[in-house]
């Protein structure tokens, strides 16, 4: 119970009683819903009994005191009204426009055409910005090569050292997994041909040629594209990079071409070691499970590579390298506004990252088929 | 009555360094409570140990005769529910309207109505200043001044009848932080407030404040404007009495005399 009414000769006598807060809105509002107003010239409400009145159960006595006026009769407050109603008048007065709601339209046949063609103008643009972006950082790179000073040498080598080494430990262990595995399946179906020494071909070509560098280039993905488009996003967040342009330092020279040349560098590295732990791998699956002694397996090896497969290989690397640092760069650099905003491009940065890997991929495939290599 | 706020033998340390051994201080119900120290004096962990979000060495800290220092999570809910806090850099959620800020701790604590949270979310918004479209836009569309003043609604959601305030006049204009005074008044006065800050703004200080601490010697020394003005301490003298402090003598040293 918040309040006791009571009929008088004159209209309606509220005495309000209690706390009034917030936390028992509804059964405040329903207690004043039910007080009649019929025929009631006056209307007298007596603070005096309440220990507490919060600004939003005020809200609920003004609506009150509304519909009182409205039904013609006169309030007064006893023994004065309280404070928090001439602030809710002040604060809501002018009364705020009707919020426009965006009401959403009759669906008209062209609203699909619509979000197609947004959506192909979105792309375009996309693009677009992606090329400037990949063209300043080729101006950047240019400038910097006329004055070497500028190539911030000790910041590629930390990206080399951040993207690179710190990686070894996992691109070897999932190098030298997916080689075993490989092995262990070709030469469960290899074995019924009585063809077991041909597992040897099967993981050297695999890995040298295409695993290799594809597996690493996953795993820098996920691990430096993120972290790339992570760390310049919240640059941009904290304002950073303003302030770098404002002391006049090109954000583009110091955090970006750093990292996409860092990277580059890194990545055919990362891929010697994949591919070296790959061979490892098969070789030891060879002598332990498949009874192929070493010398045989070295043998075989050399046998079944030509020799540019090593290369055919490894010239993918920088590429893929490059790709990787430029997609999370430019999502990083997207950066604006809300920690929302950086989860989703850091999101981006890597799910594209990948897809930009594995088409180059295939380009190459197609390339290196045209050049019978 | 029992003090609204009332820190007891507070002792915080973080390895050798010592912020706090041995505060007290006390805010009365209603009162306008400035808190003022040096940089690194430790008025952020004072908060924060004040707050529940951090647990001090050793002390008491009671909020409406209530030990925080002893609590559980569980427990600590219902209090966290009866202050509000803005803090220094806004710290509004960037991925929530304005609106949705304030609206956070009301869906949070209480079951209300979609059109009661609306109305409500709304009065505070238009309470503190900020123009109606101003619900509808992120923080990071808002200006400095505005990303204060919705700091200070989404902090009176819950219609809390004590209010913490981390530097709310740090970073605005003259003019902006005059106006955020005068807001702050207005509403300590129609809402029966109680209000303890953190500020360097002397402005602020002359203006709002009944009473202020100083942490100086990892203690407390808190006073009425004109005590602490005349408290020999030489950091205390030199942060009234200093050249930026000087002007505020002549123009405001009578009229505040209590």
């Amino acid at each position: 119970m918040y309040l006791e009414s009571r009929r008088t000769a004159q209209g309606v006598e509220l005495r309000l009683t209690g706390a009034w807060r917030v936390t028992h809105l509804a059964a405040l509002a329903r207690e004043l819903a039910a007080v009649g107003l019929a025929g009631a010239g006056e209307v007298l409400i007596d603070t005096a009994g309440l220990t507490a009145l919060d600004l939003s159960a005020s809200v609920k006595l003004q609506d009150f005191v509304r519909r009182a006026v409205a039904a013609g009769a006169r309030v007064t407050f006893k023994p004065a009204p309280p404070d928090q109603l001439h602030l809710i008048e002040t604060a809501m007065a002018p009364p705020p426009p009707a919020p426009q709601a965006a009401v959403p339209g009759p669906h008209h046949i062209e609203e699909p055409v619509e979000a197609l063609g947004r959506r192909v103008v979105g792309g375009w643009d996309d693009l677009l910005s992606g090329l400037a972006f990949v063209g300043r950082i080729a101006v950047t790179a240019g400038r910097a090569l006329r004055a070497p000073r500028r190539l911030r040498p000790i910041s590629i080598v930390r990206h080399v050292y951040e993207t690179g080494i710190t990686a070894i430990p996992i691109v070897t262990l999932i190098a030298f997994l997916i080689s075993v595995i490989i092995a262990y399946m070709s030469a469960q179906q290899l074995a019924r041909f009585g063809a077991n020494v041909f597992v040897v071909d099967l993981v050297t070509i695999g890995v040298l040629r295409e695993l290799g560098v594809l597996l690493t280039a996953i795993i820098v993905a996920g691990r430096s594209g993120s972290a790339f488009a992570a760390e310049i996003g919240s640059m941009y967040l904290n304002s950073e990079v303003d302030a770098l342009q404002a002391i006049g330092v090109d954000p583009f020279e110091v955090l970006i071409l750093p990292r996409v040349i860092g990277l580059t560098i890194a990545l055919p590295l990362l891929t010697v070691i994949a591919d070296a732990t790959g061979l490892t791998g098969g070789a030891l699956l060879c002598k332990y499970l498949l009874n192929i002694p070493l010398p045989q397996y070295l043998t075989r090896m050399n046998d079944s590579i030509a020799t540019t497969t090593f290369w055919v290989g490894l010239v993918k690397a920088p590429v893929f390298g490059l790709l990787i640092g430029l997609a999370g760069t430019y999502r990083g650099m997207q950066v604006r506004g809300s920690s929302q905003e950086l989860g989703r491009l850091t999101t981006v940065a890597v799910v594209q990252a990948i897809f930009v890997v594995l088409f180059a991929d295939a380009l190459f495939a197609v390339l290196f088929m045209a050049l019978d290599i | 009555m029992t003090p609204r706020v009332q820190v007891q033998g507070l002792v915080n340390r973080f390895g050798a360094q010592v912020v706090h051994d041995g505060l007290d201080m006390c805010v009365e119900a209603g009162e306008i409570f400035g808190i003022v120290g040096g940089s690194g004096a430790g008025k952020s962990v004072l908060l924060r140990s004040i707050l529940g979000l951090q647990r001090p060495v050793a002390g008491t800290v009671r909020l409406n005769g209530e030990d925080v220092t002893q609590m559980t999570q569980r427990e600590m809910r219902t209090v966290k529910a009866n202050y509000g806090v803005t803090f220094q850099e806004g710290a509004l959620f960037g991925g929530l309207t304005v609106l949705q800020n304030v609206q956070l701790p009301m869906i949070e604590y209480l079951q209300l109505a979609a059109a009661d949270l609306d109305e409500l979310a709304m009065l505070k918004v238009r309470m503190v200043g900020l123009p109606a479209d101003a619900g509808a836009k992120y923080p990071a569309q808002l200006s400095g001044g505005m990303i204060k003043r919705a700091a200070l609604a989404r902090a009176l959601a819950l219609d809390p009848e004590l209010l913490f305030l981390d530097e709310p006049t740090a970073g605005l204009d003259p003019i902006s932080a005059a106006a955020f005074d005068e807001l702050l008044l207005y509403l300590h006065q129609h809402l029966h407030l109680t209000v303890v800050m953190i500020t360097h703004d002397l402005d602020t200080i002359f203006r709002t404040c009944n009473r202020v601490g100083v942490i100086v010697d990892r203690k407390m020394v808190s006073d009425t404007l004109t005590g602490i003005m005349d408290n020999p301490h030489p950091w205390i003298q030199a942060y009234f009495h200093g050249e930026r402090a000087r002007g505020y003598q002549a123009r405001a040293g009578g009229a505040h005399g209590a």
